[in-house]
């Protein structure tokens, strides 16, 4: 919403002014700082030694040690446990992140470019969307899907991640939008292009890195999701959060091949963010409203 | 940034040559707009609004079975809640959460933000590390934080109460989430851990954003660095501290995947997002489930339209 927001990556990434800053002053704000990544990455540190260990290894006594012994049994055993469900979650996260985006481009070509009156009211309609705890329309929605015998699959969680991924989509298109350049639209116009024809020959070939943001946030999104997918997945469709949970829940699952199972799960969202960082980067200063 | 297309009647448009160009025939030029704009409207209308409505009438129903017809009850399983032992200690549970999460993730945050804004070696990855875990589901990170805050004793201990005995420091092992005053205060440590980062950015972006003028300008007139800080940068901060309560407050108030992840569904760490999840699945009383969502949607909404409306009529009176 506010001009910043699209910026804000950019503003991060062009780095800080060292003025007014001793050397002793960087020198202690550097040990803060590598004090602090020590205890961002004990999870992780966890996560791979404890991942890495054989069944006997996975124990309390060395719970913090390396492995004496590095092991592939518990990615092994993850990998049966979760293959059916990381495929459900490709299978659900992009194609909802495919249809959202398109409809939020759409939606925010028309908010930015083609107003119409009351647009501001539907906007803020949309916006408050994306704050609702889902927990709020939960239950109508799994009645309706049941009584209209759209249980089952992955069409329920397809539907669910596309509606509610609207109104962030919309914001991020809006605020991509509204930053094109006025002459292009009005050339356009004065060509005597229709409103599709200003959208398909100008707009949309513009809207690469709006459709990278939106689509890696959506897909993120929903490969994260649990609450959707506990209230409208059953076994055969459960995505790989639900699968991961009841692999961790259970108290027979060894360590190592709950840490394994984890690192599993998370490793494609974690992939796209280090590759793409800005781009997720972006879609996260998106959701702020405001930077 | 200029002003967007044809602006909405209501708006002050800086453009009001263009405007009364297109004066005539004004139907025809917006009408093809909502057309294209409608399929969504027709979904958020049906999905975030129908059904918000539908579940308000459920909670204002009597239909305790999911066979049952129900009829109008009015405030009566609203109240009820109150009344019983479980509600108000999910809420209490929720209100410790919310205070430690939102209060830490904003402290860190910032800290980090402060950190790492003048430059520093290292600070892409830095960066890089810290929002790593907005990357990870609720589910990942309560895997790992539930083996960390395992809440066995010294002997057996796992996760960090073995980590403490280790270094002998034993005064810090405790029970984490399942300590029965603050233990939901343990339990916001993974939601801080997780949402830090992201907050870091947003100030990092509120930080780099002042002007250095505003700064040099103080530093001439005498201000050591710290009153330039209190002073000149921290006041321009107001805004994204805001958009960062907001942020944090209405993700801590659902929470839900987090406490699945680490407690399951123990009593000890219930929340009223749990609450309701077992009266749908194992109690089945879609009145009570649905009363119970509609405190949590309140309780949203109560910080998050006025925000909404704010910022939208803050942005239209900046002509945007």
């Amino acid at each position: 919403m506010s001009g910043t927001v699209p910026g804000a990556d950019r503003v991060i990434a062009a780095g800080g002014r060292t003025a007014g800053t001793t050397r002793r002053g960087q020198a202690v704000k550097f040990a803060v700082l590598l004090a602090l990544a020590v205890l961002f990455l004990l999870p992780m540190y966890v996560l791979l030694v404890t991942g890495f260990k054989p069944f006997a290894e996975a124990t309390a006594g060395r719970a913090w040690l390396p492995p004496r012994e590095w092991s592939l049994q518990g990615w092994a055993a993850a990998w049966e446990a979760l293959a059916p469900g990381l495929w459900n979650s490709v299978r659900m996260a992009v194609p909802s992140a495919v249809l959202s985006a398109l409809l939020g481009s759409m939606n925010g070509y028309v908010l930015a470019r083609w107003r119409f009156p009351g647009a501001d009211a539907v906007f803020t309609l949309f916006l408050f969307g994306m704050f609702i705890p889902y927990q709020a329309v939960m239950i109508p929605l799994q009645q309706t899907l049941v009584s209209a015998n759209l249980m089952g699959g992955l069409f329920p969680l397809i539907l669910a991640h596309t509606v509610y991924g609207i109104p962030i989509c919309t914001l991020i298109f809006r605020n991509y939008y509204a930053a094109v350049p006025h002459t292009l639209i009005e050339a356009a116009r004065v060509d005597g292009a229709g409103m599709l024809g200003t959208y398909a020959r100008v707009v949309l070939p513009l809207s690469a890195p709006a459709f990278a943001v939106t689509l890696i946030w959506q897909a993120t999104s929903a490969w994260n999701d649990f609450l959707f997918a506990v209230f409208l997945t059953g076994p055969d469709s459960w995505p790989v959060t639900v699968q991961l949970n009841n692999v961790a829940g259970s108290m027979v699952v060894p360590y190592n091949q709950q840490m394994a199972a984890a690192v599993l799960a998370s490793l494609p969202t974690l992939a796209v963010y280090l590759v793409l960082g800005r781009y997720f980067m972006r879609g996260l200063m998106a959701g702020a409203l405001k930077g | 940034m200029s002003a967007a297309g044809g602006a909405a009647p209501a708006a002050p448009s800086p453009a009001p040559r263009r405007r009364a160009r297109r004066g005539a025939g004004r139907a025809a030029s917006w009408l093809p707009g909502l057309l294209l704009v409608s399929p969504s409207i027709v979904l958020i209308a049906v999905f975030v609004y129908g059904m918000i409505g539908w579940n308000t009438a459920l909670a204002l129903s009597d239909k305790h079975a999911p066979i049952e017809e129900g009829s109008f009850a009015g405030l009566e399983n609203l109240a009820a809640l109150w009344q019983e032992a479980r509600w108000p200690a999910a809420v209490a549970n929720a209100a410790v959460f919310t205070v430690f999460f939102v209060g830490g993730a904003l402290l860190l945050g910032w800290l980090l933000g402060l950190l790492l804004e003048k430059g520093i070696a290292g600070e892409p990855v830095l960066r890089t590390l810290f929002l790593a875990p907005m990357a990870v589901s609720f589910i990942a990170t309560g895997v790992v934080w539930r083996w960390l805050m395992n809440p066995a004793p010294a002997e057996r201990a796992t996760g960090l109460n073995a980590l403490f005995v280790h270094l002998n420091l034993d005064f810090l092992v405790n029970d984490w989430w399942t300590a029965p005053d603050l233990g939901m205060a343990a339990m916001a440590l993974p939601a801080v851990w997780q949402l830090s980062g992201y907050i870091m950015a947003l100030f990092l972006a509120g930080f780099r954003g002042v002007p250095e003028e505003l700064r040099e300008a103080a530093r001439v007139d005498g201000c050591s660095e710290w009153q330039v800080y209190r002073h000149v940068v921290m006041p321009q901060l107001r805004p994204v501290t805001l958009t960062a309560v907001i942020i944090l407050g209405h993700m801590s108030l659902k929470v839900f995947d987090l406490i699945i992840a680490v407690a399951g569904k123990q009593i000890a760490a219930d929340v009223p997002a749990v609450y309701m999840w077992t009266m749908v699945f194992e109690v089945r009383d879609p009145a009570k489930g649905a009363a119970i969502a509609t405190y949590l949607l309140l309780a949203v909404a109560v910080f998050v339209v006025p925000y909404l409306v704010w910022t939208v009529r803050k942005e239209r009176s900046e002509g945007r």
